[in-house]
């Protein structure tokens, strides 16, 4: 569904992806891992389209089409998400209103019909239902006012009403507490299914106590320095990022060659 | 206009010379002023001696008076003498016989405002009779209205039917020497609307110049008087949403709002005359005086105005608060694109105690816009337990444009507490980011994230009022961003 092959972007000039490549299919969790400014956010970015994330060499195929050609919104429409690391405000949108104007724009992107409010309002209800959450974020202007729990919620719900095909979470699980990160967890994985794609980028190994990912990714000075499976992810937790820079890289590719 | 000002100084003093009008049959009085051009309006609309007298008055004072220039705007120096101060309504002859002949750039915005189909051709100024039949939307509002007792007309009508009413209030709240531009507007004002609502009325419907079919070509000098009698209430609203194309240079409008004892006003504008071209070419100077005063305890006047149109928006609705217990306030949206430029705010006059007031103020600017918010919160020393609440937020929208804020509050007496909050931000790249990322595209984004904004301000106008306010902002707003 995904892939991304020798990857260079810059912010600013600044390189900070140097050659990343990554396949993701449908069906698949993967995760992510890395030290603060090895990457991970700048990744998420660049697939969103974000302005200012440059694309210096490297291709990103999405469902075998060049992703990079497309416009924010139409990377959308075709069904990428990203939940954002910090959820913008926007006072005075209802967060309902919101979300009824994403859903209907990438139906009407995508030929479908626009959702009216009922049919709209049904499909929230089934997605709260599903994900255990109560409707008091429906009445609220979007983020406005939220915690830093409600706001990754809030992202999880909207990711469950627009049903993306490829999902981008970055760092959805920092700054939460325990109840709310197994809530987010949760939503994660009620909303896994066979034609989803989904990617965690995270910090911490925490969030992958809850959600079991089908590979697991470490990011390092813009690139991924290893891959493995739930396992890899302990490692890193137990060992520390330290240890992939004091020959931690060298032993895990010996580990895959053996 | 310093020469033409000299030539009309030299007319200074002379008098009316009666049966002058006869000497001129045109419809259309050639440029410029002077007391016999006034002579000659007041002569065509057949008023009696006092109020010709009284645009006199003002004339003469408007003489001795300089255009201010304490606004925070350019203004190209305007020449009194080249505008026409009469001229009679076009007749229907001359008027777009019907929609296939309208500029269809005009239907185009028509439709995307959704503006009802049977409303597009009297917008449109297409002849009266060719859109409306004998029983007009227009007809069966007045009867009602009558039934209740309610006073609604052109003030020309108001002047011959209901003179004591007018004599009585005309100037109460706004002096004709109130200020530069209400001067001028007493001297020459050719029509405008009248309402009275009597002693514990609610006027049964919301009064709209909409529905008032002789609305049309009111002039650049429109005067206002609206009087709520003990314990009544009314809730009008100004200016269609529908752009007018009006050519007129200046518009110098008066509004007076007088409210006695328990009664309530409430005046909705929408105001979208024409802004000039992207290049800043053209467009209207809005200079308006509009104050309400709050004669008597209980009062409550609410300004809510949506400013989007004109090259130069000027005014400041304001609030007399002269009754004990007295509420003011104040809504507004002011948006400036392109060249547009707004200076705008109100003045909350603290006079009786436990007098209330309330401000909320946005302002948004795109393009090269300048917008500024101007307020004056002014308690005297009778006003004990005075206050006052103010919100006055900025929003910009690219680089180029520019917000400015001129809060001035005087307070004497120590009672009293005023509240001033301001905050100044810009459409974030993040949340248009957050948005394009939903799959909303670019011009929706920024209509929602404009509209949010305005929130506390659209949700104090009526209903349909407040749709077709969103809709506007959203076309004047077109390519603002990208």
């Amino acid at each position: 569904m995904l892939k991304i092959s020798n990857l260079h972007a810059s912010v600013d000039g600044k390189e900070i992806l140097k050659g990343l490549d990554l396949e993701v299919n449908a069906g698949e969790v993967h995760a992510i891992m890395g030290p603060n400014g090895s990457g991970k956010s700048t990744l998420g970015n660049v697939i969103a389209g974000r302005e200012g994330y440059e694309v210096t060499e490297g291709t990103v195929h999405y469902n075998g089409e060049d992703l990079l050609a497309l416009s924010p919104e139409e990377r959308a429409c075709e069904g990428v998400f990203l939940a954002f690391q910090y959820p913008v405000e926007i006072p005075g949108v209802n967060n309902t209103y919101f979300l009824r104007a994403a859903l209907n724009a990438q139906r009407k992107h995508r030929g479908e019909e626009e959702l009216d409010s009922i049919g709209f309002l049904k499909r929230v209800r089934e997605k709260l239902e599903i994900l255990h959450i109560g409707d008091e974020l429906l009445h609220r202007a979007v983020n406005e006012g939220f915690s830093g729990g409600e706001k990754k919620r809030n992202e999880i719900f909207q990711m469950a009403v627009l049903e993306p095909r490829l999902a981008i979470l970055d760092e959805t699980d920092s700054g939460l507490d325990i109840d709310a990160l197994k809530a987010v967890a949760d939503g994660v994985n009620r909303l896994r299914s066979p034609d989803r794609a989904m990617v965690l980028v995270t910090h911490y190994q925490r969030l992958l106590d809850y959600v079991e990912p089908d590979h697991v990714h470490v990011l390092s000075d813009g690139k991924i320095v290893a891959s493995g499976d739930a396992d890899l992810a302990r490692k890193l937790e137990a060992e520390g990022y330290k240890w992939l820079e004091d020959g931690g890289i060298a032993e895990l590719k010996e580990a895959e060659t053996a | 206009m310093n020469e033409g000002k000299v030539q009309i100084e030299t007319r200074l003093g002379q008098k009316y010379k009666h049966g002058f009008f006869t000497e001129i049959d045109a419809d259309t009085v050639p440029p410029g002023l002077s007391e016999d051009v006034i002579c000659l309006i007041s002569a065509k609309k057949g008023e009696p001696e006092w109020l010709l007298e009284w645009r006199l008055e003002s004339y003469r004072h408007w003489l001795t008076m300089d255009q201010p220039n304490w606004a925070h705007l350019k203004i190209e120096p305007i020449d009194f003498q080249a505008i026409s101060y009469f001229s009679a309504p076009k007749s229907d002859k001359d008027r777009p016989q019907s929609l296939d002949e309208v500029d269809p750039k005009l239907l185009e915005t028509y439709d995307k405002l959704g503006v009802p189909l049977h409303e597009r051709a009297r917008l449109a100024g297409v002849a009266v009779d060719a859109v409306f039949d004998s029983v007009s939307v227009g007809t069966t509002f007045k009867k009602e209205l009558k039934k209740a007792g309610v006073v609604f007309c052109s003030f020309s009508e108001a002047v011959e039917d209901h003179p004591e009413l007018v004599r009585q209030y005309l100037g109460s709240v706004v002096p004709q020497r109130d200020n530069f531009f209400a001067a001028l507007n007493s001297a020459v004002f050719t029509d405008g609307s009248f309402v009275f609502i009597p002693k514990g009325v609610r006027c049964p419907m919301e009064l709209s110049t909409y529905f008032r079919i002789n609305a049309m070509n009111t002039g650049q000098f429109e005067r206002t008087l609206i009087v709520a009698e003990e314990g009544s209430e009314v809730s009008y609203l100004e200016g269609c949403t529908a752009p007018m194309r009006d050519e007129n240079q200046l518009h110098a409008a008066v509004v007076e709002l007088v409210a006695m004892k328990d009664a309530k006003i409430k005046y909705s504008t929408v105001q979208n005359w024409y802004p000039g071209d992207e290049e800043g070419k053209g467009g209207i100077y809005n200079f308006v005086t509009k104050r309400g005063l709050c004669k008597e305890e209980n009062a409550r006047i609410s300004w809510t105005q949506v400013e989007t149109g004109s090259a130069i928006t000027w005014k400041y609705p304001s609030c007399v608060l002269r009754g004990d217990n007295s509420v003011g306030e104040f809504y507004s949206v002011a948006l400036t694109n392109n060249f547009q430029q707004a200076d705008t705010g109100t003045k909350m006059i603290h006079m009786g105690k436990n007098t209330r007031s309330t401000i909320i103020s946005k302002g948004i600017s795109a393009g090269r816009g300048q917008n500024a918010y101007r307020g004056l919160v002014k308690v005297l020393p009778t006003a004990a337990n005075a206050r006052n609440f103010t919100q006055c937020d900025s929003m910009l929208i690219g680089k180029r444009c520019g917000a400015h804020t001129f809060p001035y509050i005087e307070v004497k007496n120590p009672t009293a507490k005023v509240e001033h909050e301001a905050t100044t931000s810009r459409i974030g790249e993040d949340q248009l980011f957050y948005c394009l990322q939903r799959g909303i595209s670019e011009e929706d984004a920024v209509s929602m994230i404009v509209d949010g904004f305005c929130k506390q301000v659209f949700r104090e106008l009526p209903m349909e009022f407040a749709v077709e306010a969103k809709a506007l902002l959203e076309v004047s707003l077109e390519g603002a961003v990208g």
